[in-house]
Parts: structure tokens; sequence; C-alpha cells
């Protein structure tokens, strides 16, 4: 910041920190706009984490409603409903992250084994598309396949297997693996591409080598690939558990069409607080306690797997 | 001998992604055969491949409801480009000062940004600010502002640009030459960050041509419903395509609406804009997952 001044001599310098001071004051209006919207978009709702501690009622507002202590709370954890919110909110993420990972790895070490052919580049551009469709279309999808009367699997698939058709939005037992499904279908061509650019990453004299030693390609793929990737999956996993009080509101909000018998196994955070805030005979109140105890659970969390990213590997690190 | 173990795992490859492609493209396949199936067809034969009958009467009612549905593809196509353009405007403005070695606050401007990555008051908060301050029910301000106008992804991608790919000799060149902030930012950054600044463009034009969830807060009248949020709605009630059109009340009667076909036909349109896109801009994509997983 202060370099090249004193070459200058003082007139210039003295010209200079002016100048200095007013791109200072020209860079901080540029950045202006975007700050005012972070601090309302972002920010204010933060500090209104605390009506979580009121009665809250659109009559007497923020400021105006009681404050109520620990009431909130006491009820959402009286209830089953925290246990089964947080349950299935944490489970599912393991089952995504795991399982995924898995998925996204075996994707992206197959797409690379093809190479430079077309058809590499078809498969990929194939099974990222659903990453592009959004969940309204998604629930449309998993419709045309599951819907009782007219769905696919009913009318062509279970026929042919000699079965009966299932009423599949009200069944719940079935519901633990479609939703597994439906995210490996949507995010898993996705979570491959960063393995991919990791794996292209890697010195190619190395397989070489491997292979004037006699190692074949799952020798190599065991020995070379995937040790080499391990950094680059370990730091996506610990990404992902920092999130794992957060759930993708679409996946359990538009895939199971809203259907009230499949609540007990398809019920997260995210739903939960938005049931309680817009339908009818919601209750707010719990809403605010239970938005309040996800938002603190996730920054602890994502705080801690931080702390654990920067051992691994610094540069990773989000600050 | 290693020309055919190579030729094994290629087979091994195409196989296994051949299947995979097979059933991720399947159910998009089946939604558009079925939105080109007749009716009855569809109610005795259920969803299915090679349906006994063809029809395009779901398109031809499509075309008959042009207004409802034109007008919500109009507020898509209306959220989708006000919002994308004033975001990429904000994401921007606040990359440019966070890479700039002079500008002093750069790290507080940083974590300011990195903090709501961290944190968040999360919706119940937030729908009470956005309708009880900023009245927003039910405007079309409600699908452009809440949540989705800056994503810090996107600002960190374009500030590593702006740090990484640009030379510091050109900031410092340009400033030799008595250029401002403004001027430098303006017409020497901006226009050599045309590839960066597109693939955020694209995420976040894809991120409103998909969004339904603003509407479903803060948007009880179908005026202002996008395609998403008329699909939606016509996936709970196939009803509410014809109250649109009185006129087309009086044609039948609910029997003859072809509303399994319809619903179809009508998720066809609604992302038939990204099918026709994608094949141009996937390498941008691509490219952009990359670059911003490598550090967000």
């Amino acid at each position: 910041m202060t370099q090249p001044t004193t070459v200058r001599g003082r007139p210039k310098a003295a010209a200079g920190r002016k100048a200095r001071r007013g791109s200072r004051v020209s860079l901080l209006l540029i950045a202006l706009p975007g700050v005012l919207y972070l601090l309302i978009n972002n920010y204010i709702p933060m500090f209104g984490l605390f009506i979580a501690f009121k009665n809250y009622s659109y009559s007497k507002g923020v400021f105006g409603s009681d404050w109520c202590g620990l009431r909130n709370f006491r009820f959402l954890f009286i209830s089953n409903d925290a246990w089964v919110i947080t349950r299935n909110t944490i489970l599912y993420n393991l089952v995504f992250i795991f399982l995924g990972t898995a998925i996204a790895v075996c994707y992206a070490i197959l797409l690379f084994e093809l190479g430079e052919r077309l058809r590499a580049r078809f498969f990929q551009s194939a099974l990222l598309f659903p990453h592009l469709i959004s969940w309204v279309v998604s629930a449309y999808l998993v419709y045309a396949l599951l819907g009782t009367e007219n769905g696919f699997i009913n009318n062509t698939v279970l026929p042919l297997l000699g079965r009966e058709g299932v009423d599949w939005y009200t069944s719940k037992s079935y519901w633990p693996a479609i939703i597994t499904i439906v995210y490996m279908w949507k995010h898993a061509g996705y979570n491959a591409i960063v393995y991919m650019s990791s794996i292209a990453g890697i010195d190619k004299g190395i397989f070489e080598a491997a292979e004037i030693d006699g190692a074949g390609k799952l020798k190599q793929i065991w020995y070379i690939t995937i040790p080499m990737l391990k950094p680059t999956i370990i730091i996506m996993m610990l990404m992902a558990a920092g999130r794992v009080f957060y759930s993708d509101f679409g996946l359990f909000y538009q895939i199971p069409m809203d259907s009230g018998q499949l609540f007990s196994v398809t019920q997260t955070i995210d739903t939960y607080v938005y049931r309680g805030l817009m339908q009818e005979g919601g209750n707010i109140s719990l809403s605010a306690a239970a938005g309040f105890y996800q938002s603190i659970l996730g920054f602890l969390l994502i705080m801690t797997v931080n702390g654990l990213v920067k051992k691994v590997n610094p540069e990773n690190a989000l600050f | 001998m290693t020309k055919t173990r190579e030729g094994g795992i290629v087979t091994v490859s195409t196989l296994v992604l051949g299947i995979l492609t097979v059933f991720t493209v399947f159910p998009l396949v089946l939604m558009v055969i079925a939105s080109l199936t007749d009716e009855n067809t569809l109610i005795i034969n259920g969803y299915a491949l090679i349906p006994e009958k063809w029809s395009l009467e779901a398109y031809r009612y499509l075309a008959k409801q042009a207004f409802m549905v034109g007008r919500s593809y109009l507020v898509t196509i209306g959220t989708t480009v006000f919002g994308t353009v004033i975001s990429l405007v904000l994401t921007t403005s606040v990359a440019y000062p966070m890479a700039r070695n002079s500008f002093p606050y750069r790290n507080i401007l940083s974590f300011f940004v990195y903090f709501t990555m961290l944190f968040n008051g999360g919706i119940v908060p937030s729908y009470i600010m956005w309708t009880q301050i900023f009245h927003i029910k039910n405007t079309y301000a409600a699908l452009v502002f809440p949540n989705l106008l800056m994503a810090a992804f996107n600002i960190f991608l374009i500030r590593n640009y702006y740090r990484n790919s640009i030379p510091e000799s050109l900031y410092e060149a340009a400033e030799l030459d008595g250029a401002t902030e403004l001027q430098i930012f303006g017409r020497i950054i901006l226009p050599l960050s045309v590839p960066v600044v597109s693939t955020a463009g694209l995420f976040t034009g894809l991120t409103y041509w998909n969004s339904w969830t603003n509407a479903l807060y803060y948007v009880t009248d179908p005026q202002y419903f996008g395609i998403q949020n008329l699909l939606m709605r016509i996936m709970k009630n196939i009803e509410y395509l014809r109250t649109g059109a009185a006129d087309l009340a009086a044609e039948g009667t609910v029997a003859t609406l072809p509303g399994n076909s319809i619903r179809m036909a009508l998720a066809v349109v609604g992302i038939l804009p990204i099918l026709l896109v994608y094949p141009f801009v996937q390498k941008f994509f691509i490219k952009g997952i990359v670059v911003g997983a490598v550090k967000g």
C-alpha cells in the first residue's frame, strides 16, 4: 500500500495519498449496494432469531409480542416432533454423504476411464442434467413413475413381475429408499464432476510407471486413483458434514407431494419450520424455536468442521 | 495384453454408465411420451413407453389456454432476467473491492460475506421481515428480492477471478494513468471478466428459472405465479387450469379435460428452455462447478 510513493517525491506523495483516499471512498461506494442487500437479506434475520423466545402474534408485531422465555422450546421438545425431524434430517444427510460420495467417485472413475471418447461427454451430460431440473418438475417425473392410478411402476413394472400395485404416496416404508434414489439421481452427476477434475489432476507418469510394473487397470484404480482422491473425498465429506442440520426443502416437500401420511419419514427441520409458519393451524412460535435450534446447532457444527478441515488441509478451510 | 485389459475397463465403463444413463433419462422420456398420449389410453394403461394411441390434445389444450400459460411463462422470464441482471451488478460490485489489494477493508468485507455462509436466521425472521417491514406479499418484487439475489458462492467465484486471473500490473497501470476506481472496474475489469461473469449469470439464471419457494412464501395471488408455481398448483388441482378461462368451461365437463396428459405437457413446456440451452452452455457450467468447488 505504501511502496512507490517515496520514490516519486513529496508533492506527488501528497497527491498520491489524496488519490488513495479517493479510491478508498469509491471502492466503498461500489461495494455499498451489495453490502446493503446482505445486511437486509442475511443479517437482519440473524438478529430476528430472538423471536424464538417470544409468544409471537402478528397483531402485536416483533417488538410488541410478549417474551415467554424457553416456553416455545419446552413445547417443541416435549412433543415427539423435535426428535423425528432431527433424526430424519441427520440420518438422510448421513446416507447422502456416504452413499453419495461412493456413487459420485464411481461415476468419476468410470467416466475418466472413457477418456476423450464422445460417449464420455454424452454420459456426463446426461448424468448432470437432473441437477438442472427444478424440484417441481422432478416431483412430476417421480409422479409419472409412482402415481397410484397412472404411474409407470404400478401399470407396467409391477404387473410384469406379477405383483399388485402399491399406493406409493401413503406407504411410508418405501420412502427412505425413494428419497435417497431421487437425491442420487439429482446430485450424483454434479458431485462426480468435482472428483473427475481431481482425477484429471493426477500425474499421468504414476499410471504409466504402474503399468510398466504390470499393474492392471483395477489395481491402478485401487492403489493410485482412490488414494490420490482421498484428500478431496475427505474435504468434500467434511464440508457436507457441516450441513447435516440442513435439508433440501424441495426434495422433502415436493417429491412426497406434501403427503401427511409420510411425515414420519419425510419431515425434516426445514419442512417442519415451513409447515408451522405457513400452513393453516401451524404454530409460528414452534417454527421459530425449531429454526433457532437449527441455526445455532448448524453454526456450531460448521465451526467445528471448519476446524477439522483446517487440520486436514488448511487451503480448503472456509476461513 | 494391456490392450485387451484397457478394452475391458472401457467396456465395463460404457456398460455401467450406459445403464445408469438410461435410468437417469428414463423419467424424462416417459414425461414427454405421456404428454403425447391420448387421455383415455392414459386412464386405462397409465403412463407407458409405447402408448396405444398418440395424441396432441394436451398441447392443443395448452395452446387454447395460452393466456394463463403464457402469462406465467412471462412472469418466469421477467423474474429470471431482472433477477440475473440485478444479481450480477451487485455481485460483481461487491467482489471488485474484495479483490483490490489497495482496499484496506477488503478482509472485513470478505468476512462479512463469508459469515452469511456460516450462520443464518432461517425463514421465520426472514418471512416476518419481508412481509411486515417491506410488505412484499403479492408483488413481483417478492419473486426477485428475498434470498436469491446474492450467493456467496458467486461472489467468491468472481473475486477469485479478479484476483488471480487479472494481473496486478493492469490495475497499477490504470491507476498511473489517472483512472478512477469506477473507470477501472467498468472499462477494464468487467470487460476482461466476461467468462466468469457469464458463468455466475448462468448459475443465477438457472436458480431463478427453477425457483418456486419465494412464491410459495410470499405470493397467494395466482397472477404472480411463474411457470414452476403454476405447475405446483396444477399438480394439486388440474381444475385450476379451467378457472382461468370461463369461456372454456362451457366447452366440456371434468371428464373431457385431458388432465393427466396436460400435466405432463406443461412440465415439458417448463423445462423446454433448459433442454434447448443445455447443449450450448454445459461446458461453462461444468467449468464453473470445478472452479467453485476448489475453493468456495
